[in-house]
This record gives C-alpha cells, sequence and structure tokens, in this order.
C-alpha cells in the first residue's frame, strides 16, 4: 500500500469522520440475542422445509438416496432434453454414471459465449440454508468457478443432506470462508420490478433444479 | 387523586364539547377533574413545524400550570405524544446548547403524569364498561400518534365495544394516516387533500353513521372533508360517544353549564 | 401557492402526482401488494425486534469508529489483491471511474443498479467522457431506456406499468442494441424475457462492470450485493474489470455482523426469506471474476450528516425502501416530487442532509411528511425518521429560509399568545361571538389551502374555558 500525499482526500475524508464524531458518546454495546435458529434441532424437519422453501421460490426439489443419484440426474438432463452438461472440477465421477450426456469441461476457461451454449450445469455445493430456502456455492471442489453456475440456462446442484444443510443464516456464515468467492442462490433468477409483481427467470439460469441426496 | 383535565387548544378554542364530555365522563366513574386555567397549548403544532425554541416557554408553562395533580388526562394522542417524546427532547438539548436543566426538570416533572384519555380509562380506573349507551353504526380511525407513538393498542376498541347499543365496525385501511399532519394540512394541501378523499371514501364504504377518533385535530381535516361531501357520515370524538348514556342518549345534557352543574 | 404564510414552496410536483390518475394508481397497486408481503415476511422471525435492535446498534457503534473501520477495510482489500479509491464528492469519484475505465481502452460498461452512483450522476459524468453506461437491472433499464428519471429506490420504474414499459421496450431497446421481438405483449413474465436478450449480448461481451455494495466488512475486506434479477452476478462475474462506488457508512466491522443484515435486508426489501441472489467477494481471485478490483469510498456529504447528532442516525440506512413502501406521502406524491435519487420518507431526510437545504426543492423535503410514523415502525435498523424530520425542519427554520419570515412572526405572535391564558382566552372568545361572520371558503392562500378541500369547523358558543369557568 503506498502512502497517500498528505491532504489526499483519504486523510480529508477520515479527518471529517474524526472531527464528527469526536464528541459522540459510544452508542449502547451489540445484544446478539436473537435467534440462532428459528427452527427445532430436529434434521428431519429441517430437510422438509429447505424442501418446501426452495420450492416455494421456484426451485425444483428431488429427493433421494445417494444411491439413487446418478439415476435421478439422467433423468433430469433427459426429462429437460439436455445435450451438453458443464461438469466443474471436483464433481464425483459416479454422478454422472447414469447419463450419456455430452461433458463441457471449463478447461481452458470457457468464454462467456461458450458457457451460454451449454445446456445445463451440474453442481455440488458449501451449504444449504433451510429457512431462507438457500444453497451457497463457495467456488469449492464440484462447484467451478462463479459464472458457471450463472451463464447456462439450466443449474442442477447436489445438496448431501447429512452435512450441508444448516437452519439459518447465523449458523451458514462461520461455517463459510470470506475470503472464497460466494454465491448464495435462493430460488432461479426473479424480479419484481414491474408492478411488483414477481416474475422468475432474467439472467442468471431460469430453471434451478436441487437434488437433496441422503 | 387529582386529576387535572388538559382538553388541549383545540378543543378550548374549537370544540369545547370533547373536553365537556371528558369532565362529564369522569365525573360519572367518579373522578373528579380540574381545570387549571394556567394551560394553554403543549406547543405540538409550532416544534413540528421547526419552532423548537418557541415551544420552551410552553414546556415551563405546561409544567407550571399542571404542578401537583396525580394524572393530566387530555383527549388528544398527539398532543400526549408531544408531551412523552418531544418535551424530554426539547429538555435535552436544552441542556446540550448550555442552557441549564431547568427545561429537562421541567419535562421530567411532567412526562410520566400525562396520559391520554383511553389510557386512563383503562390503565388508572381499570375500566373498559364506562357506562355508555350510543345507539348507532361506529367505525373507528385510530389516529397515527395514538396507534404509533402512544401505542394505544386496543384500549380505544375495548371501550368502544363494551358501549351499549354501539355497532361497531371494521374501518378498511385504519392505520393509514388521514393527512392532517399539522401544517402539512396547509403546506402541502393536495396531498393532504388526496390522503383525506381515500380516508373518507374508506370511512363510507363501512356505511357507518359516526367516524369515531380521539384526536379532534385528525377529525377536524377528516370531519371537514365528510362536510364538504355533504356525505352522510360525522366524526365524533370517542369521549363524546362514552359520555353519552340511556339517560342523555345525545349528550345535550353535558354540554351545557346548567345541567352539569346540576349533575 | 405562493403565500409567504406557508413558508415553503409545497413539495413542487406533488399538485401534479396527485391530479395523474394513472400514476397514483400504478404506486397504490404496486406499494400495497409489496406492504402486506413485507408484513407477513417480517412476521414469520419472532426475533425481528432483537434483529432490529442489533442492526441499529451495530450500525451505531460503526459509524462511531468509522475511520478506524474504513482503514482496516483499506487493508483487507488491499491484502486480497484489490485498490482502494477514496473519493470526498460526486465529481472526484466520477473522475476516479473515468479515468479507471479509460485506462481499460474501453468504452462501454455493465452496470448493476446502485444507488450510489445514481446520487454522484456517473453515468452522464462517464457520457461525458464518451464512455456509454448500460444499466442492467430491468427497472433501471426501463428508466434509462425511457430517458425516465428513477422513482423508487428499490423498483426504480415504480411509476410504470406494465403497458407502459411493453411501449418502451418496443420503441426504445432497438436503439441501445438487440430490439424487443415483435408483438411483445405486457406480461411481466414476456417483459422481463425482452430483457434478458436485449442484455445478454452485453454481459457476454462487457469487459469493464460497475457496482455498488450493500455491506462491505472490514475484518476480511469482503463486499456483498444483493440482488435477484442475476444481472449483479453477471457485472461482478464476467467482466476483467470491476469498479465498485460504495458510500463510507456502508461497512460492518465484522463478518458475523452479516447474520443480522441478511437477515433484516431481504424481508424488509422485497420481501423474501431470502433474495435470489447475494454475491460476496473479497479482492480478486485466481481464475474467478474480475482480475482487477477497484473500490471507490464515497463520502459526498455523508461526513456532514455524521456530524449531526440527530441526523446522523440516517446514515444507519440500508436502502431496503419498505419507508417508502408503505409511505402515504410518497403514495401519493410520487417519488419524483421528491427530486433525488432518494425519495420517500429517508430520501426526506437523507437528501437535504447529503446536498444540504439550498435549493426550494431540498428544503421543502423535511416538510413533506404528516410525521404519521409508519416509516420508523418498518424501517430495519430503527430510524426514527420523523424525529429527524421534524430536526431537519428547524434547521431550514433557523436559517430563515425562503418564505419563513412571515412563518416566525406568526409563530412569534402565537407564542406571546399562548404564554398569556387571559389574552388567549380573549381570543377565543372573540372568535366565537364573531362566528356568524366566517365565511365557508375563505379568500387568502393560507386559508384556501385549507378550505379548497375541506370546510372549516363550526367555532362554539363560548370556548372551553368560559365552560369551565360558568360551570363551577
Amino acid at each position: 500500500m503506498t502512502v497517500p500525499a498528505k491532504g489526499s482526500s483519504r486523510e480529508r475524508i477520515l479527518a471529517r469522520i474524526r472531527a464528527a464524531v469526536q464528541d459522540a458518546a459510544e452508542p449502547p454495546p451489540v445484544l446478539r440475542d436473537y435467534r440462532d435458529s428459528h427452527q427445532p434441532d430436529d434434521p428431519a424437519r429441517l430437510l422438509d422445509l429447505l424442501a418446501a422453501n426452495l420450492a416455494d421460490y421456484r426451485a425444483v426439489v428431488h429427493r433421494c438416496t445417494g444411491a439413487e443419484l446418478p439415476a435421478v440426474i439422467g433423468r433430469i438432463l433427459a426429462e429437460r432434453g439436455s445435450r451438453t452438461l458443464l461438469v466443474p472440477d471436483g464433481v464425483p465421477e459416479d454422478w454422472l454414471s447414469g447419463t450419456a450426456v455430452e461433458r463441457v469441461r471449463d478447461h481452458p476457461p470457457l468464454a462467456p459465449d461458450r458457457l451460454d451454449a451449454v445446456d445445463s450445469v451440474l453442481t455440488g455445493c458449501a451449504l444449504a440454508v433451510a429457512e431462507t430456502g438457500t444453497i451457497v456455492l463457495d467456488a469449492g471442489p464440484g462447484q467451478g468457478r462463479r459464472a458457471l453456475t450463472l451463464v447456462p440456462d439450466h443449474h442442477l446442484c447436489v445438496v448431501r443432506t447429512a452435512d450441508q444443510v444448516v437452519a439459518s443464516v447465523p449458523q451458514a456464515l462461520p461455517r463459510l470462508d470470506p475470503s472464497r468467492p460466494q454465491t448464495w442462490i435462493s430460488g432461479p433468477s426473479a424480479t419484481s420490478d414491474i408492478e411488483l409483481d414477481r416474475v422468475e427467470g432474467v439472467h442468471g439460469p431460469r430453471t434451478l433444479e436441487v437434488v437433496l441426496v441422503g | 387523586m387529582r386529576v387535572a383535565l388538559f382538553p388541549t387548544c383545540v378543543n378550548d378554542a374549537i370544540h369545547p364539547r370533547t373536553g365537556q364530555a371528558v369532565v362529564a365522563l369522569l365525573e360519572r366513574l367518579g373522578v373528579q377533574v380540574d381545570f387549571p386555567a394556567a394551560q394553554t397549548c403543549c406547543g405540538q403544532p409550532q416544534y413540528n413545524t421547526g419552532y423548537r425554541r418557541a415551544t420552551e416557554p410552553l414546556v415551563r408553562r405546561m409544567a407550571g400550570a399542571f404542578a401537583g395533580y396525580d394524572h393530566v388526562v387530555t383527549p388528544s394522542g398527539s398532543c400526549t405524544a408531544m408531551v412523552r417524546d418531544n418535551y424530554p427532547r426539547i429538555g435535552a438539548k436544552a441542556r446540550t446548547e448550555g442552557r441549564g436543566d431547568g427545561l429537562a426538570r421541567a419535562a421530567a416533572s411532567l412526562v410520566p403524569r400525562v396520559l391520554e384519555l383511553t389510557e386512563f380509562l383503562v390503565d388508572v380506573l381499570g375500566v373498559s364498561d364506562v357506562g355508555a349507551y350510543y345507539p348507532h353504526r361506529v367505525s373507528y380511525h385510530p389516529s397515527c400518534h395514538g396507534l404509533r407513538m402512544l401505542g394505544l393498542g386496543d384500549r380505544p376498541r375495548r371501550l368502544l365495544e363494551a358501549v351499549e347499543g354501539l355497532e361497531l365496525v371494521e374501518l378498511p385501511g385504519a392505520e393509514e394516516c388521514c393527512g392532517f399532519g399539522g401544517t402539512f394540512a396547509v403546506k402541502n394541501p393536495d396531498v393532504s387533500a388526496a390522503m383525506g378523499a381515500d380516508k373518507v371514501r374508506n370511512a363510507l364504504s363501512t356505511g357507518a353513521e359516526v367516524l369515531c377518533g380521539a384526536d379532534n385535530s385528525c377529525l377536524l381535516h377528516i370531519g371537514g372533508t365528510l362536510r364538504r361531501a355533504d356525505a352522510p357520515m360525522r366524526a365524533v370524538h370517542l369521549a363524546e360517544i362514552l359520555a353519552c348514556t340511556r339517560a342523555d342518549p345525545t349528550g345535550t345534557g353535558w354540554a351545557t353549564p346548567r345541567a352539569r352543574s346540576s349533575a | 401557492m405562493s403565500d409567504t404564510y406557508l413558508g415553503m414552496p409545497s413539495f413542487p410536483q406533488a399538485k401534479a402526482s396527485t391530479r395523474d390518475t394513472r400514476l397514483r394508481a400504478n404506486l397504490t397497486h404496486a406499494t400495497r401488494t409489496i406492504r402486506d408481503k413485507r408484513a407477513r415476511a417480517v412476521a414469520e422471525l419472532d426475533d425481528w425486534a432483537q434483529l432490529r435492535e442489533a442492526g441499529k446498534r451495530i450500525k451505531d457503534r460503526t459509524l462511531r469508529h468509522l475511520d478506524d473501520h474504513l482503514v482496516q477495510l483499506e487493508q483487507n482489500v488491499t491484502a486480497a489483491g484489490g485498490t482502494v479509491h477514496w473519493a470526498a464528492d460526486a465529481a472526484e469519484a466520477n473522475r476516479i471511474v473515468a479515468d479507471l475505465v479509460k485506462a481499460t481502452g474501453e468504452r462501454e460498461v455493465v452496470k448493476v443498479k446502485s444507488m450510489a452512483t445514481q446520487e454522484i450522476e456517473l453515468n452522464e459524468a462517464l457520457a461525458a467522457e464518451g464512455i456509454t453506461a448500460y444499466e442492467t437491472d430491468l427497472a433501471e433499464l426501463i428508466v434509462q431506456l425511457g430517458e425516465d428519471r428513477p422513482s423508487h429506490i428499490l423498483v426504480p420504474a415504480i411509476h410504470r406499468n406494465r403497458g407502459e414499459v411493453r411501449d418502451i421496450f418496443a420503441a426504445k431497446m432497438g436503439e441501445w442494441g438487440r430490439p424487443a421481438p415483435e408483438g411483445l405483449g405486457d406480461s411481466p413474465a414476456e417483459l422481463a424475457e425482452a430483457a434478458r436478450l436485449h442484455l445478454r449480448e452485453k454481459f457476454l461481451r462487457a469487459k469493464v462492470g460497475i457496482s455498488g455494495a450493500n455491506f462491505m466488512v472490514a475484518e476480511t475486506g469482503t463486499l456483498v450485493v444483493v440482488e435477484s434479477e442475476g444481472n449483479g452476478r453477471m457485472c461482478l462475474t464476467l467482466p476483467e474489470t470491476l469498479i465498485s462506488v460504495v458510500g463510507i457508512e456502508k461497512v460492518l466491522p465484522t463478518w458475523r455482523d452479516l447474520e443480522v443484515f441478511l437477515q433484516l435486508l431481504p424481508r424488509s426489501s422485497t420481501a423474501e426469506r431470502m433474495n435470489p441472489y447475494t454475491s460476496f467477494w473479497t479482492g480478486t481471485s485466481d481464475g474467478d471474476g474480475p482480475r482487477n478490483f477497484h473500490l471507490v469510498l464515497l463520502d459526498n456529504g455523508r461526513t456532514d450528516t455524521l456530524a449531526d447528532e440527530v441526523g446522523r442516525q440516517a446514515l444507519r440506512c440500508i436502502r431496503c425502501s419498505a419507508c417508502l413502501n408503505v409511505c402515504p406521502v410518497y403514495e401519493r406524491a410520487g417519488g419524483h416530487a421528491y427530486g433525488s435519487v432518494y425519495p420517500g420518507p429517508i430520501g426526506a431526510i437523507l437528501t437535504p442532509q447529503l446536498r444540504g437545504t439550498a435549493s426550494a426543492v431540498d428544503a421543502s423535503l423535511p416538510f413533506a411528511s404528516t410525521l404519521c410514523g409508519a416509516c420508523y415502525e418498518v424501517c430495519p435498523v430503527a430510524i426514527d425518521i420523523p424525529e429527524v424530520l421534524v430536526h431537519l425542519r428547524e434547521q431550514v427554520v433557523e436559517r430563515d429560509g425562503p418564505g419563513h419570515r412571515t412563518e416566525r412572526a406568526v409563530v412569534r405572535a402565537g407564542s406571546w399568545l399562548l404564554d398569556h391564558p387571559a389574552a388567549l382566552g380573549a381570543v377565543e372568545r372573540w372568535a366565537s361571538r364573531t362566528r356568524g361572520l366566517h365565511p365557508r371558503r375563505l379568500p387568502t392562500a393560507v386559508a384556501r389551502a385549507w378550505t379548497d378541500s375541506r370546510d372549516l369547523p363550526e367555532l362554539p358558543e363560548a370556548p372551553f374555558r368560559d365552560w369551565w369557568r360558568k360551570s363551577r
């Protein structure tokens, strides 16, 4: 970091802030007496809530066992008629054992227009938040860089229910690494810009399918 | 229990009937009230228009006029809120400006004793059935200051529901401001009138004969809009409804000096 | 409305707005829809009051030590590969951004909706340098194509209904890029689809993105953008260079603080449990997103606001727009009447503090409220907007703003009267005795302001104080 010149805007702004608050009293301390979660500690109910909240914001939700996952993925892609599937590094090979669809890899990194030409993208996630119906991607294994889940029109995301579902936002944040780029996704792209009427599907994937496995 | 009435300057000058109704009601409930003649105005219009310093003598006057009373009862949510919310601010600001503690002390001495009428009835007297009789279809408009600043909650409604003969009908959009807003009504007359028109439209949709409120400043605006439209509805203060009885169902009795003194 | 007693020119555009039936219908429909949804979303959390208090206190404590948090933020953004710039005012911020864009050799940028860049009129400044800024938020696109001004913080085109949007898209999209599809209908879904097609080519070729941010985390150097459509993700991830212009009050001390605001904001703004997309980034990441990241920290009047003991609470604002959606004055006057990118109750306290009250519009803003308190009730960070409004009214009056001289004289005379109960009683008595002479409509402007729409009350036979004296 270069040392800013004296009289720079940085120094001026900081000086103005100090002058503005120098006589101000210390505000009262922050009480964190809000809830850590609004749900009872019951994994089965949490999973139902996650499924319900995802669906409420128009994600398509599937639930299956680990053994059924390849077949479920194969069926989803077949029913959609996807011919190409973007597969980020780290997606387990067996997830793909139930489909013959053409796999597209991000090696070398694909230009945006190439991403735009892919039918679907398959990822895992970092975690999911039941209360808000959110899946969190943090560019970890099986998730790829952010653009991969943005440009294609169909995003298929697998959530491992045994260890990836938390109840609430306060429970999600401590499990995430702020240094990693993150995308929190709650349903497909949407807008309420016309008459505050919610419409799903603008610039991000218009279809979000979430498979809850376990 | 020494109880003083602060009818408010608006009611003193324009709508004495409301103050008279409060006197009749409280005396019927066994409460002796006094009207200290040194009172004038709480200063709400001046303060809310930006004239804080012009309000300061009125803070002192109010504190002085009502010194020694256990309760100061006022049939106005906004004037109660003025005292409760803004008097301490006025005192604190004077202190910050290096003008001593006098105003803050005056405010602190008065604030806890000032109660809006329905607070006094429900919280202090512990009544919701005041023995009133009012055989009319009534809708209730909860004015903003009573609703949001004082948090009167269901007190007015409980009082109205206990009135014999009264049919209470829900006011659509009840929680929305009527558009009066003190000097707002003349500084922004178009928006004020548009809000008033919507309030009146909602009120008329209830089919009620009477729109009841607990703040006559709002009712001046709503009532004036109703009268301009020659609408089949009149705006009436809650106190005037609660003061009516089977013996005096129209409230003509308590509104005249002679009848009152013989009561 | 020129009578000097009124003090202010009333809220200049409001009169026209109250008579514009289409505007009124659009606003009423939209604000009422979102109002009810917000109430339901908030009611889902039984600890809302605690979250609100925590949000308020976090912001207050942050503002009290804003210098420290900004320096820490700067260190952490820099350590993560970003470059931090400081802009004292709009001109400096615009200069910084224009130079950064020109350094890339690009002539166009894609923008995700940002109040800060609207506040500094960045698009106009870039245009003056030959750089085209494409707004990518659906509502901002409607505003940009319609050569219009935003009228709401969250939904800038709230004053337009679907039919108007269809007409704008059909007429204007072709001038900016891919034209609207033939025979475009007016369902929101079709209109969103038209925007998707129109903007996609711009996203895919964009080399420079410009954003604001909802939050900046000092301890980690992380920026957060909360959005719905995915245009934000496009602007934040696809370009090679990202420039974020953010007000200095948007900093939060800790990563954990987000647990409060990511609950408060979505439910208050779009009335959702969580908005569809929230992006977090910390400087630059190898192989993921922009290679160059610039953060422009903007003052532009914020430190003046911070210096005001009562007014500084406006800096807690997280731009949710819940206050607009419940405001009866906003609903009837419309966002344009506020003469600023910040309309509604929050605008009425923010604009006069950021810009001062020298202009007639800005001086009228603190008076554009009935003080009904609906805004305060829904504010997720408990900004007591009525308190600040009254405080700013005092500043306007104290400055002896245009037209307040007569009003001051009237108040002074009134003050004397109200401090002399006997004289007050005499005046009341005189008014009552002459009541038969009072006309139904009065001629002077101030009286007309009342009697144009309302009857005056009939005065009583005698004031209360006389009745009391006689009946004792």
